[in-house]
């Protein structure tokens, strides 16, 4: 597994096999590892690409790291999954839908799968199951959030496997990136945003734009949800539109299902 | 004479998505021929009930993670269409603008990292950034640009960020769109470079009379919406887009199929290419006369071709739409927005081809009803049809099964499918 040449501090570095897989997804976070231009050259160096199916013919089941992405919603998928996960020394979650079920499990809401097959398919016989993230399944090593992932923290995520750091996430929400970025708030701007209970690390990417997070990294620590709720009756914003918001990528799946039902969020009591 | 082979491709790669081809031939005899489409569906227009508007263009988008700018873009004209909003000239210019960016970024990256490997004697790219590193700088280079220009336009290059109903939520400053404007003009000796790489390509001789479905232009090469047109000379409305697109399942398929006048139909660069020939850029005309392209072509390998075409055409017309965004007044980016019942249909040339999104609100703004209708699926009966024609061609000529593999992988990739897209 060692590549000549290649050193970190004098310290030659293995030279990982890495494979991609994906589930039910749009496949756009393996395409975000292609969208760097600037940099992929350099980021092929550091790996052995075994498995690429969107990009590559050759295959091979004798791999190191293993990257899926995309949600798991049928019998088939839970299969391959585990094999997977038998093949793979380290296997990573790869985006909201492999983190946490993503767009697609907006579906289980409805509690009534015949009534969405039937939307779609009519009478047409056609297999789905709930929506679930792959760490209902298996073991996850590591998960990398985002739809998209942001392709400069997988670089860096990849990197520090190689050399054998850990990989550490900001605790702190959007918000924190959002401010240090010096914009306007979007409440301000009578936008909605999750920016105060959304997991920082994509340096305020949306926000940035002026649109509003909608929480596809899921949850920071300790996100305040009660506040949030404060700040959104504050600004106007009713309980259905909290819940339109919480509920997009399935990351805030529990807060949702409390404020649903009408349970005390953490923090409420005092 | 080809007697005997038995093909099984298990999800085909340097596809998006999840389909396998199998073919069978007995005796001389094609016993089976087909196009199998296994990607699990997401159900989005399911999901989607009961949502609010804002959340269909954010939450279409991810419907592809290659064309994730022209689904946002169908979306919000869907829903513009049912609230009565027309767009400012301004935000028009720069949807197409965006729309010419997807469109460069998503050839470039069908032509170059996907379909080139096959002609190239290769599995993948990777092989080639050390046999061929000029052509892949090349690739990198323009993909690049057009990623770039994505942000400075979209805010992002995948699922884009400054897109909504109305309009956008910022604008790009004057002086990245004159940047960008710069660097187009200098992408000219790469467009020579890849005219040059793809002339010298051996594209395979094949033909099979099809059926070719894409917005009719008026006075542009078109992309975003107008009336639809077919090469079998049926015209319609963008509103009455289920009288071109006629969805019906199938057995083999989780995604539906399409069929208009023939019994299947097809879709993207070479139907675009085929039905409005005349409005492309005299640039992109010049690519095609290289090829001895001309229009109705039926041979589906050529779609590739009908790519690079269009890569010529959108570079040169950006340029000519950013010289005329600087020298206007920047107006307002986004208009106000106002939600009322009713129904509205987007037509919209992604790279694939022809998308539609059709959405049913109800008075607050709330959908009740959605339909999007992808170009993949509307590929898929043809994709099927074209690989029965080709077995057959192949067992008359005695190809291996090397070959005819080989053959029936490029025929699927140079419809440069969607397939996840088409199991939304």
């Amino acid at each position: 597994m060692v590549e000549e040449g290649l050193s970190y501090l004098g310290v030659p570095l293995a030279k990982p096999r890495v494979a991609f897989f994906e589930f039910t997804a749009c496949e756009g976070c393996q395409l975000q590892i292609l969208n760097n231009e600037a940099t992929l050259l350099d980021f092929l160096s550091l790996v052995e690409i075994v498995n690429f199916r969107e990009g590559m013919t050759e295959k091979s089941n004798d791999y190191d790291i293993a990257f899926v992405e995309g949600s798991i919603s049928r019998e088939d998928e839970q299969e391959r999954l585990l094999e997977i996960r038998k093949n793979a020394k380290v296997l990573v979650a790869l985006g909201s839908c492999a983190c946490f079920g993503g767009v697609n499990q907006l579906k289980n809401r409805f509690n009534d799968l015949d009534w969405v097959k039937k939307e779609v398919y009519g009478d047409f016989p056609i297999e789905t199951d709930v929506v679930r993230p792959i760490k209902d399944f298996v073991d996850v090593d590591l998960e990398i959030y985002g739809c998209p992932i942001k392709k400069e923290e997988v670089e860096k995520i990849v990197a520090n496997l190689i050399v054998g750091k850990s990989v550490k996430y900001p605790e702190y929400p959007v918000c924190m990136e959002c401010k240090a970025n010096e914009n306007l708030c979007l409440y301000e701007l009578g936008e909605i945003c999750l920016g105060p209970i959304t997991r920082a690390g994509c340096d305020a990417w949306c926000t940035n734009n002026r649109r509003g997070c909608w929480g596809c990294r899921g949850p920071a620590d300790a996100p305040n949800i009660v506040q949030l709720k404060e700040i959104m009756a504050k600004y106007g914003f009713d309980q259905d539109t909290i819940i339109d918001r919480l509920e997009c990528f399935g990351g805030f799946a529990s807060e949702v299902e409390a404020i649903r039902t009408g349970q005390e969020l953490a923090g409420e009591k005092e | 004479m080809k007697v005997n082979c038995d093909i099984n491709v298990h999800h085909l790669t340097r596809v998006e998505g999840h389909g396998n081809i199998k073919i069978k031939i007995e005796q001389g005899q094609v016993k089976e021929a087909s196009w199998e489409v296994v990607e699990t569906p997401r159900f989005f227009e399911a999901f989607l009930v009961g949502k609010h508007y804002e959340n269909a263009p954010y939450i279409c988008g991810r419907i592809c993670g290659i064309c994730s700018i022209g689904h946002t873009l169908a979306s919000i004209r869907a829903v513009e269409n049912a609230f009565g909003i027309t767009p400012s000239e301004q935000t028009a210019k720069l949807r197409l603008l965006l729309k010419h960016f997807e469109t460069l970024q998503s050839h470039v990256l069908h032509l170059y990292f996907l379909a080139a490997p096959d002609f190239l004697g290769t599995g993948s790219v990777l092989p080639l950034a050390e046999s061929h590193p000029d052509e892949v700088q090349r690739a990198l280079r323009l993909k690049l640009l057009a990623n770039d220009a994505c942000d400075i336009i979209g805010g992002r290059r995948l699922h884009p960020t400054r897109t909504v109903v109305g309009g956008f939520t910022m604008l790009p400053d004057r002086r990245e769109l004159e940047l960008l404007k710069r660097r187009l003009e200098a992408a000219a000796a790469d467009l020579e470079g890849s005219v040059r790489l793809f002339s010298s390509l051996k594209i395979p001789d094949f033909i099979r009379e099809t059926e070719f479905v894409s917005l009719k232009g008026a006075d542009h090469y078109p992309f975003i919406g107008g009336d639809l047109v077919s090469t079998d000379g049926i015209v319609k409305p963008e509103a009455e887009y289920l009288a071109m697109t006629n969805e019906y399942c199938v057995e083999q398929s989780t995604s539906k199929w399409s069929k208009l006048s023939r019994e299947a139909l097809a879709v993207g660069a070479l139907a675009r290419f085929n039905n409005n020939f005349d409005f492309l850029h005299t640039k992109a005309k010049e690519v095609a006369h290289v090829f001895r392209l001309n229009p109705v072509n039926h041979n589906p390998y050529m779609c590739n071709i009908a790519q690079l075409v269009e890569v010529a055409h959108v570079v040169w017309e950006s340029i000519e739409l950013i010289a005329e965004l600087v020298d206007q007044k920047q107006e307002e980016p986004r208009q106000p927005v106002t939600p009322c019942a009713g129904t509205g249909v987007a037509a919209v040339e992604v790279p694939r081809g022809i998308l539609y999104h059709s959405y049913t609100f109800d008075d607050s703004g709330k959908i009740t009803k959605c339909d999007c209708v992808i170009p993949t699926s509307q590929n898929h009966a043809n994709i099927h049809m074209d690989i029965e024609a080709l077995a057959a061609k192949c067992a008359g000529e005695g190809k291996s099964d090397e070959e005819i593999e080989l053959l029936a992988s490029m025929l699927v990739r140079a419809y440069d499918p969607c397939i996840s897209c088409s199991v939304h």
